[in-house]
This record gives C-alpha cells, structure tokens and sequence, in this order.
C-alpha cells in the first residue's frame, strides 16, 4: 500500500482547504475551448467525499435554473485550479443524499459556528 | 539492452494525464535484474540471456544452484527467466538491468500467473449464456445446457467446454503502455490491468 501511494505521491495537491460534507465551495475549474484555457466557477454544496489518497473524489450539488446539478470532481485533478470554501455548514451525515429529495427552503443548512 | 525485465506487480492506482484525464496504471518493480547466465548456439543449442530477480533464501537454494550465482556473483535469486538477446550486445554474466531499459510511451506485453477463481461453472470459465431466468424455470438458470447429440455419437465430444477450475494459468495481456519509468527506484507504471496477485512475479517484454 504504501509503494502505491509513493508512485503518485507527486501528484497529490497539498495545499487543500479542509472541508466536509455540507460545505459551500466555489470551485475554479479549467476549461479548455478551442485550444484555449480559462477559468469556470462552480458553486455549490458538498454532499460527500470518497476514497483516499489520489482517487478521492467530492461531489457537489447545485441548484441551477430550478434543475439539480451534481458534479463528481476528482479532488486532486489538475484540472480543479482551486477549491474555496465559502461556508462551513453544519450536519450530522457523511452523504447528504437527503438533499435530493428536498427543495426550496428545505435544502438550507445551518452554518456552523 | 534488454528486450525484457522480471518484475513484482505491487497493485494498482490512477494517474493524471494530459487535460486532467485520469489513467488507471499498475505500479510494478521492475529490476534490478542479474544476467545470471548467457546461452550461446554453440554450448546451449540456443542464445538467450537467463536474469534473475528478487531475493532466494540461502537455505532454499541447492549447491548447482549455488555455483551458478556464485559466478554471477550475485545473491541466490527467486526467479530465473531466459530472454532473447539483442544482436551485437556483449552480455556479460553478473550484469544489472533496471527499469530504465524501458522509456515513456514504450508498448510492452506482460506476462504473469492469472487470479485462482477455484472450481467455475461455465458462465465464468467460458462465458455461456446460462438458461432462462423466468418464465416458469427452476435450477437451469447457470446450467450449460445440452452438450452433444444422442446415440450417434453417444459420447461427449473431446474439449467440450464445461465447468472445471479456472485461474492459475499463464496469461499474457499485449500492447500495454508504459506511462512512467523510474530509473532510481526500478519503478514502472504500466497503463491498465496486468495479470495476478499483488506481490506476484510478471515478466515485461519489449
């Protein structure tokens, strides 16, 4: 296991904020459109992260023109220029699953203080 | 140069390439491998280079053993396997190879001793399609089916596919991409899936 995490130890982000589920990030993600690259912000909330080490992915849930939008991000891609957390929520699940199911003033989460 | 290495599988991860794309990669030990013997046409019928690699307990290896790494002047080594050698190159006994024999974008075959799945029916030794699984059916839902006629010829047919053990066996998967090397460390990352247990011997192939 640790030979494993050696070979890719050079390509992990070591500057990561610390954030958990039922966070609110924005994300700078690079976009690359007819050669060139620019910077697209994604905001939303983190409703889970999973695995470890270089395979560790968050997702992160929207609402955009009244449609859910969730976006897997392997959080050690280079393609993922920054994670900033906005708000620290507070709540009691690893997944929040449960938010797909709510909508409007439901989906608030308290912000942990 | 060498045509091929031994290595030891030590499992798998993913790497980010080009564009953020994520390539899954066995990570593999890769030398340092001793030329243990060199077959030539006159003495041996054949040329091959014979390399050894990982370490052999001394109490485990017998005295022809013996004498044959002590001319090699090398430690007993676990694995012995014979390559073709390259024409022109001057091998010598006693000779280290490593994982720098092979570059960045190298397409290379690996060979290595498959997972043991035990006793397997047919659907996962031979890929059969099973019986049907509704429509009033009970017990045939895995089942191979008819395997032959009736009395003429009254007999199963030699090498009709059934259910036996699966696994255990010499697999070669080709054309591999070699996504990174590490000279110093005798490291390689291999694109995809190679055959076998973590820890298992594999030999790489040019």
């Amino acid at each position: 296991m640790n030979k494993l995490n050696e070979a890719v130890q050079e390509q992990l982000k070591t500057d990561l904020p610390v954030f958990n589920s039922g966070d609110t990030v924005e994300l700078d993600v690079r976009v690359v459109e007819g050669g060139k690259e620019r910077i697209q912000k994604y905001q939303g909330v983190v409703i889970g992260r999973k695995g470890g080490g270089i395979e560790e992915t968050m997702t992160v849930r929207k609402i955009s023109n009244g449609v859910g939008v969730e976006r897997i991000f392997p959080i050690h891609s280079p393609m993922l220029a920054n994670i900033n957390v906005i708000r620290r929520g507070k709540v009691r699940r690893a997944k929040l699953n449960y938010l797909r199911k709510l909508s409007g003033k439901a989906t608030r989460i308290a912000e942990k203080r | 140069m060498m045509r091929g290495l031994i290595g030891k599988k030590i499992g798998m991860t993913q790497v980010f390439g080009d564009r953020g794309i994520m390539i899954p990669v066995t990570v593999v030990d890769a030398g340092p491998c001793v030329v243990t013997q060199v077959k030539i046409e006159s003495i041996d019928g054949y040329s091959a280079v014979q390399l050894g690699f990982g370490e052999r307990k001394e109490k485990h290896t017998n005295k022809p053993m013996k004498g044959m790494f002590n001319k090699a002047n090398t430690t007993p080594k676990r694995i012995l396997s014979e390559f073709a050698p390259i024409q022109g190159f001057d091998y010598k006994v006693g000779q280290e190879f490593g994982a720098s024999i092979f570059k960045e974008g190298d397409i290379v075959n690996v060979t290595g001793t498959s997972k043991g799945k035990g006793f397997a029916g047919v659907m996962k030794r031979h890929g059969f399609a099973g019986g049907p699984k509704s429509h009033g059916q009970r017990e045939y839902d895995r089942s191979p089916g008819s395997i032959g006629q009736g009395s003429d010829p009254s007999r199963v047919y030699k090498g009709m596919r059934m259910a036996g053990h699966m696994g255990v066996e010499k697999v070669t998967v080709k054309n591999l991409e070699i996504i990174r090397v590490d000279g110093e460390k005798n490291q390689l990352l291999i694109k995809g899936a190679v055959p076998g247990v973590q820890n298992s011997f594999i030999l790489i192939k040019k």
